[in-house]
């Protein structure tokens, strides 16, 4: 029995499914910081979960037990993070209302959906998984690490303040517009103002529980939706808001500013035209690439210049899927779209990294290959905006999570009997609102 | 009357000396020019005349004469092919005033054509004709058993009939799933569907024969929707089958070989699980967008699968497809360039947008290669057409220089 144990034990180190207990040391790969310049024949040593050591081959010190791995020829560069996407099959908010901030993505998220081993497939270690923009107000976000998982709980991110990391998400223009649709908006400005009313409201909840002071008698019933919003005004909850027109931007802005919320504008197709009022409003821009404008009316002035503008305006620009709109295994060639159209190639690697994790407050643990950050890192073998480039294998808190020379694992890389089966894809049928 | 016409006649010899003249005499230099006629030529030369190719080779050997317009490239290929798409019928706004590619009223219009449902100065035509993209085979889409016709055209911005090449290219038909007809209209089922099929070829069979058979002065009453399925009995007219589970392909080959007529599989995710039977049957796939979203009829569709099909000796194309979201469109250039990153060579790749489609399409000769007698039909860019940073830096349509990009 005790060697079968051995054996297994063995191999579960060898296959990498246990952070590892000695330290893994990759050499010889251009290495790709994203926090400095590319490092050529660099050295990046990972224990525990963590990123020990990172630096050039000749100044870099191994530890003597190091596992050592030749990642020669190959880029090394850290894990990928998705600023909006809906892989994991979700669910936000029902037609019964336009504001439903009591409603949460992970009462819904399958751990177990194929979309799950594509986005790894794509490199992508860290995602904020949101509900759709058919609402004002869908539902709390999820910041998730795609670990090897097989509940939500094993997926989640604990923030600094030790709460399950996640957004909220809010939307305005044409989605959430649904004229003689009930409670639901039938024009921007009625947007806006249900809005700023679901805001006012929770202004005088906060005042309350502060009065109140820890005092039973004097607290205002539990309100979930309240609670939420709170988190909100308090600066603990991020508003991922979906936005496309110039002027729908604009009024994310001022709302932002007379509630103090803070907020990533998500899509901001036409942030282009209004680039130096966000970047003056110090709103970061999660944009997103697709290949022709159109489709809807609010993305027929979409230009994969957008980013180049953004940037050049000083607004921090990262990037996302809106899996499925854009497959997460092409997530590197969304920001190679932006470099074609004029986005320096450190802004793109930058947008798919750092900014990402700024953006979803993560920055102190993911988006760039420092010491002490999480082992969240892929493994390429050629330029990360080259179409000939393939992810090898993920890495996420050390532990392989994708490796492109299994068949299985390949599979979800490039799709073939069997890969997309049982998948929950939400295929954006004509009507349905994303 | 009479003078008017002339008047008219007139005036219609003036624009097409007016339209000949725009079309000046033009060369392209390429460090790399892709003929798609044999091996790539270094530091070579495309002349055109008068829209067409006069003559192509290596710069040593091609002189290129005073008064032409000179292009200067890294590389250089023919007009893109996008082989399958609805661009044109289907505009970007997405609204129900421009998506005229699929009439559901009922699930067997053969009479509809492309030509007249077809917007060339649609803002999608222009965007992909950006890319490199001089011919399009688009036209009524999947989604009803038999939708209509599809055309192909030149994405140049002129009347639509000024720049098609041919009007009636192909009958598109769809099983398998998008094929049936929603809220309990028929076809409910796939043998339904394929019933339905079946007799709509009997009828089309009889009806031909009848006027094949009747004399001149006696034909029987003119037909729009069997007189175009006769043509599709007498194999003069592909039909396009939009299918893609591997029963359903045989299905369609199965039909095709019972009444002899020509089809092209289109989409199709799962034939590379029966390629043999489709290699037997000599039948060509326009594969579906490389990075199509897999779910469905489509469960299995693999970025490789135009890879397997050309390995197992099978005529392939690539297509931009049909979406209905966003993006309203993908680029062929982009499908192909993941197709040679994921099982075709480069030129394959190439060629699934050039001569390899041209010839699925039948208009191989007019488009597909740089050869003398050719259509004047050029792409021109800064690097390798498939890398995502490249940049298409111009695009030549019968002789026309119909975008450049300033540097």
């Amino acid at each position: 029995m005790r060697p079968i144990l051995l054996l297994l034990l063995t191999l579960m180190c060898a296959t990498g499914t246990l952070a590892q207990e000695r330290p893994h040391a990759f050499l010889g790969a251009e290495i790709i910081p994203v926090s400095g310049p590319p490092i050529p024949n660099g050295v990046l040593v990972v224990h525990r979960g963590k990123i020990t050591a990172v630096g050039p081959a000749a100044s870099t010190q191994i530890p003597p037990d190091a596992e050592r791995i030749n990642a020669s020829g190959k880029i090394i560069m850290p894990g990928l993070v998705d600023t909006h996407s809906h892989i994991g099959g979700g669910s936000g908010a029902d037609a019964s209302a336009p504001l439903q901030p009591e409603v949460r993505l992970m009462d819904s998220f399958d751990a177990r959906d194929t979309s799950i081993k594509r986005a790894r497939a794509g490199g992508i270690t860290t995602v904020n998984v949101m509900p759709g923009s058919g609402h004002l107000l869908s539902g709390q976000t999820l910041y998730l690490k795609l670990r090897n998982g097989a509940t939500v709980d094993d997926l989640f991110i604990r923030n600094s303040r030790g709460e399950i990391a996640g957004g909220i998400k809010m939307a305005n223009g044409t989605n959430s517009i649904r004229p003689g649709g009930g409670a639901f908006p039938g024009t921007r400005a009625k947007s806006a103002a249900l809005a700023r009313d679901m805001f006012v409201r929770a202004q005088a909840y906060r005042d309350k529980v502060a009065r109140a002071a820890g005092d039973k008698e004097k607290l205002p019933p539990r309100d979930l939706a309240m609670e939420a919003l709170v988190e909100v005004l308090e600066g603990r909850r991020t508003v991922q808001f979906h936005t496309h027109r110039q002027d729908d931007i604009l009024t994310v802005l001022r709302l932002s500013k007379e509630f103090g919320f803070r907020v990533v504008l998500q899509h901001v197709s036409e942030g282009w035209k209004v680039a130096e009022e966000i970047a003056k409003a110090g709103a970061p821009c999660s944009i997103i690439n697709v290949d022709a404008p159109g489709g809807k009316i609010e993305a027929i002035n979409m230009s994969h210049e957008n980013a180049a503008i953004l940037d050049r305006a000083g607004a921090l620009v990262g990037f996302h899927t809106d899996d499925s709109v854009t497959d997460s295994r092409h997530f590197l060639r969304s920001a190679a779209l932006s470099v074609r159209a004029g986005l320096s190639r450190e802004k793109a690697l930058y947008g798919l990294t750092m900014a990402g994790a700024r953006m979803l407050e993560l920055e102190n643990s993911v988006g760039t290959l420092q010491l002490g950050k999480d082992a969240d890192f892929i493994l390429l073998s050629g330029d990360p905006l080259s179409v000939y480039t393939k992810v090898l294998e993920t890495w996420i808190e050390g532990v392989k999570v994708f490796d492109r020379s299994k068949p299985e694992d390949k599979l979800y890389a490039v799709g073939g009997e069997g890969a997309g089966r049982d998948a929950n894809l939400h295929v954006h049928e004509e009507g349905e609102q994303r | 009357m009479k003078k008017s016409i002339t008047f008219f006649g007139g005036a219609m010899a003036l624009l097409i000396i007016a339209s000949v003249s725009a079309a000046a005499q033009v060369a392209v230099r390429g460090e790399t020019v892709h003929t798609m006629n044999g091996a790539p030529i270094r530091d070579g030369v495309v002349l055109i005349r008068d829209g067409k190719i006069e003559r192509v080779g290596p710069a040593s050997q091609v002189q290129i004469p005073a008064g032409y317009r000179t292009l200067t490239a890294k590389v250089v290929t023919p007009g893109l092919i996008d082989a399958h798409t609805v661009v044109g019928l289907a505009g970007y706004l997405n609204s129900p005033g421009d998506q005229d590619q699929l009439e559901t009223s009922s699930p067997i219009q053969p009479e509809l054509r492309a030509v007249d449902g077809y917007n060339a100065r649609e803002a999608l035509v222009e965007y992909v004709r950006k890319f490199g993209i001089t011919t399009i085979h688009t036209g009524h889409g999947p989604g009803a058993l038999i939708s209509g016709q599809t055309m192909i055209v030149k994405t140049r911005d002129a009347a639509t009939d000024a720049v098609v090449i041919t009007p009636t290219a192909m009958l598109a038909a769809t099983l398998g799933s998008a094929g049936l007809g929603s809220a309990g209209r028929p076809p409910g089922t796939r043998s339904k569907a394929v019933a339905m099929l079946r007799t709509e070829l009997l009828r089309a069979q009889e009806y031909q024969a009848k006027w094949d058979a009747a004399p001149a002065d006696k034909k029987p009453d003119r037909n729009l929707r069997s007189e175009i399925l006769g043509r599709v009995i007498k194999g003069e007219l592909p039909l396009l089958v939009t299918v893609h589970k591997a029963n359903d392909i045989l299905t369609a080959l199965r039909v095709a070989k019972e009444f002899n007529i020509r089809i092209v599989l289109d989409g199709a995710a799962d034939s590379f699980l029966v390629a043999d039977q489709i290699k037997a049957a000599g039948v060509p796939v326009i594969v579906h967008a490389t990075m199509a979203r897999a779910g469905g009829d489509t469960q299995n569709l693999s970025m490789e699968t135009a890879g397997k099909l050309q390995k197992a000796g099978i005529p392939v194309a690539l297509q931009s497809g049909y979406e209905s979201y966003v993006p309203k469109t993908r680029i062929v250039l982009f499908e192909a360039g993941v197709a040679a990153a994921n099982g075709l060579s480069m030129e394959e790749a190439l060629s699934a947008i050039t001569i390899g489609a041209a010839r699925i399409l039948g208009i191989a000769n007019r488009v597909g290669s740089l050869e003398a007698g050719k259509d004047g039909d050029v792409a021109l860019f800064d690097g390798d057409p498939f890398e995502y940073t490249t940049h298409v830096t111009g695009v030549i349509i019968d002789g026309h220089v119909v975008s450049e990009e300033k540097k």
